[in-house]
């Protein structure tokens, strides 16, 4: 065991490192996905695109400002703003038209996914565009280096998350939220704007894979499909996790992540795929409702 | 608006897959060419003169099958405008035999399905004299036998072995780009001979990538150099870090080449992993075509060295057809577009695209070349080429054309970062990158 650790360890810190920070970013992309399943009851397959929207918005913001640092902070701000209002906006003129039906909207997100994905071609185009990240530096292991933009990328995905996790368990909006979640109609009579609390829902959700976009766009570029992979995995994640839970969303992503990490490590990348998608059949036959999914009312 | 529609297509396939995932969620390409420095303007001139003569309005359509989407799309955007400048230029110059060139572009979205589509639609709807065009090695091997069915000529611009392999057919053919096999054993005495005998080889997983890890192992038996590992990258990943914690520990060289849309990531990720204290490194310039080599994190590439098939910077291969082909697609002097100094080239590949056009000219203009019904005599005109002289119809170098295996050989360069510019430090001969033919294309029937 001593042996294995003297020889492997520098590689099982590096997937546990690789892990944790893919863990951080797709919690912060799932959770979007999350909520608006777990208030809404609808599944927003357009979820990547607005990742991927976020991605763009910041290659603009750099474009523009010509300065990573004041690029990434423009785009901090201003990414999750329009993303979220785009979303308001598919809410008000696509989703409430459908009155959330759960078929409908799955058909109905996806058009928008179509939508914004090939607006997203005529106007950005099919290249992969970079953006320089706003703090560049590596961090030197003795045994190899790691980027410090990376660990950045994890801090600050954890801060959005405990940031969700207050406003959902302290604000008055977070209690109209979980109100909403649990019971629509009793939340109705106590006078909760549930129309209101759907459109936030549904911004909130795009506001965070938007962000998640601005964060991520450094490491990986911009380009119209780069929402595709992230949305699969954030399938998986919310599945196993229980569609609608934090905490199951956030411990999923930790379950995928730090896997995928080990597994790409010491065996191969698409093993740690595989079993991922395994892992969801396993969960949809044992366990429908995911780890810490409630059965809904 | 075009793009989009076709690229609509590309999204239907993938989103299928999403829906059923929707559902469960909610339940759920030897000798020294006598004569090779003859200038360009020669070779033009007695063309420019007959031009006109033959009395043909009728153009020659070629059908050019593009990577507008896809992995391929930084690629396929400088294919377009090299190919749409030679256009210009041949049409300027009085066209082929006479008629003017009409070029008819399709995205394929890099995709080896929708290449063969892209093949018959120009054969069939399009009613096109040639296909050409084609890079990425998948979508070659895809489209290549459709193009063998419909007896079209099929012009390709890939560097894979497929063609000179004889697992194509004889309307395929790679006139103006070296392929992989040959560019390898052209410069591996000097990797063997100049950084190590401990090879890594990290290499794309797909026909390209096996091109590069099958002829570099060869190689590398034949200098005294060892493989140590391979290590296969899917094309679509997006993350490498994990992959170079697979080089081992005893690895004197790596030798790297990657393609896609994440190469920035894949250099930038290897300079993070390793800083300054990495191993010798040799990369493909696949590993940063498209990519500007003074971005952010690249910092760790200077001292390192890369093959280039055409050098990127001005002052790496200086001659009067060089200069005329920058120009006339509109690149400046470090290999970035005259408009846009962020929009890097991807030079040591497009400069096939015109050359290729140049090559049909010559064909058709040998042959006598009118209709569809001479395809026969075009291909065994072609088949009988044994040079392209150096000029500005051939900027690259000169070219030795093998008729049997309907593949070029031509010079290679290997070129060292140096304050973040590519200085050419070694040029090779054609001779060094020839290798015995495996197949002879002119025994097959047309």
């Amino acid at each position: 065991m001593l042996n294995w650790l003297n020889d492997n360890g520098p590689l099982l810190f590096l997937a546990l490192l690789d892990g944790t920070v893919t863990a951080f970013v797709l919690a912060l992309i799932a959770l979007g996905l999350s909520l608006v399943f777990g208030v809404m009851r609808i599944v927003n397959v357009a979820h990547g695109e607005l990742f991927m929207l976020g991605a763009v918005i910041s290659w603009f913001a750099f474009d523009f400002t010509s300065d990573p640092l004041l690029g990434f902070f423009v785009a901090l701000i201003f990414a999750p703003l329009i993303v979220g209002s785009i979303s308001i906006f598919s809410e008000r003129i696509v989703l409430r038209k459908i009155n959330y039906h759960p078929e409908s909207t799955i058909v109905a997100t996806i058009g928008l996914l179509y939508v914004i994905q090939q607006l997203t071609l005529m106007y950005f185009g099919p290249e992969a565009r970079p953006v320089d990240a706003p703090f560049y530096f590596r961090i030197q292991f003795p045994w190899f280096g790691y980027s410090g933009y990376k660990l950045i990328v994890a801090g600050m995905s954890a801060i959005f998350l405990l940031g969700v996790w207050f406003l959902m368990k302290l604000s008055k909006l977070g209690l109209y939220m979980r109100a909403t979640q649990q019971d629509i109609e009793i939340a109705k009579t106590f006078g909760v704007a549930t129309d209101k609390i759907y459109a936030s829902v549904f911004a909130l959700g795009g506001g965070l894979a938007a962000i998640a976009g601005v964060l991520i766009v450094p490491i990986r570029q911009a380009d119209y499909l780069m929402g595709l992979d992230p949305l699969l995995l954030s399938f998986i994640v919310v599945i196993i996790g229980g569609l609608g839970s934090i905490r199951g969303t956030i411990v999923a992503a930790f379950i995928i992540g730090i896997s995928d990490g080990i597994i790409s490590v010491f065996y191969e990348p698409t093993l740690a795929k595989m079993l991922a998608t395994s892992l969801v059949a396993m969960v949809l036959v044992f366990k429908p409702t995911g780890l810490f999914g409630e059965v809904q009312a | 608006m075009e793009i989009a529609m076709e690229n609509k297509e590309e999204g239907k396939d993938t989103n299928n897959s999403e829906i059923s995932i929707t559902r469960r969620s909610v339940l759920g390409a030897g000798a020294v060419i006598a004569g090779a420095g003859v200038l360009g303007s020669k070779l033009i001139d007695p063309i420019a003169k007959t031009a006109h003569a033959a009395g043909s309005d009728n153009p020659i359509k070629i059908g050019f099958q593009a990577h507008r989407t896809g992995i391929g799309t930084v690629y396929g955007k400088w294919y377009e405008r090299t190919t749409n400048a030679a256009a210009k230029y041949i049409n300027k110059i009085g066209g082929i035999a006479g008629r003017p060139v009409e070029i008819i572009t399709e995205d394929d979205g890099t995709d080896p399905k929708r290449g063969a589509d892209v093949v018959e639609k120009m054969a069939t709807q399009h009613k096109v004299d040639f296909v050409y065009g084609t890079l990425f090695s998948h979508v070659v091997m895809g489209s290549a036998p459709r193009a063998g069915e419909l007896k079209i000529p099929y012009f390709v611009v890939s560097e894979g072995y497929h063609v000179a392999s004889g697992k194509l057919n004889r309307y395929v053919f790679q006139p103006c780009i070296t392929d992989v096999r040959s560019q390898i054993t052209a410069v591996s005495n000097w990797i063997f001979g100049n950084l190590g005998k401990n090879v890594t080889i990290i290499y794309p997983d797909y026909a390209f990538g096996y091109d590069h890890r099958d002829y570099a192992s060869a190689a590398a038996e034949k200098s005294g150099g060892k493989i140590v590992a391979k290590i296969p990258i899917p094309m679509t990943e997006k993350s490498f870090t994990r992959y170079f914690a697979k080089i081992p520990k005893n690895t004197d060289v790596i030798y790297h080449v990657m393609v896609g849309p994440g190469v920035l990531t894949f250099v930038r990720e290897m300079g993070e992993f390793f800083g300054s204290n990495h191993p010798q490194l040799f990369g493909f310039i696949d590993s940063l075509e498209g990519v500007n080599i003074s971005s952010p994190g690249l910092g760790f590439l200077d001292g390192s060295y890369f093959w280039e098939a055409m050098p990127r910077y001005a002052d790496g291969y200086d001659t009067g057809g060089a200069r005329f082909y920058r120009n006339a697609v509109g690149v400046n002097a470090s290999g970035a577009s005259k408009s846009d100094a962020k929009d890097v080239s991807t030079y040591s590949h497009m400069f096939g695209c015109w050359e290729t056009l140049f090559a049909i000219k010559e064909a058709v203009e040998k042959s006598g070349y009118r209709s569809k019904k001479d395809y026969g005599d075009l291909i065994e005109t072609f088949e009988g080429i044994n040079f392209f002289n150096e000029g500005i119809a051939h900027p690259q170098g000169p070219k030795i054309f093998s008729g049997k295996t309907h593949q070029c050989f031509g010079q290679q360069f290997i070129s060292k970062v140096q304050n973040g510019k590519l200085n050419v430090v070694h040029k090779t001969t054609i001779a060094d990158g020839i290798y015995e033919p495996e197949t002879d294309y002119t025994k097959q029937s047309l």
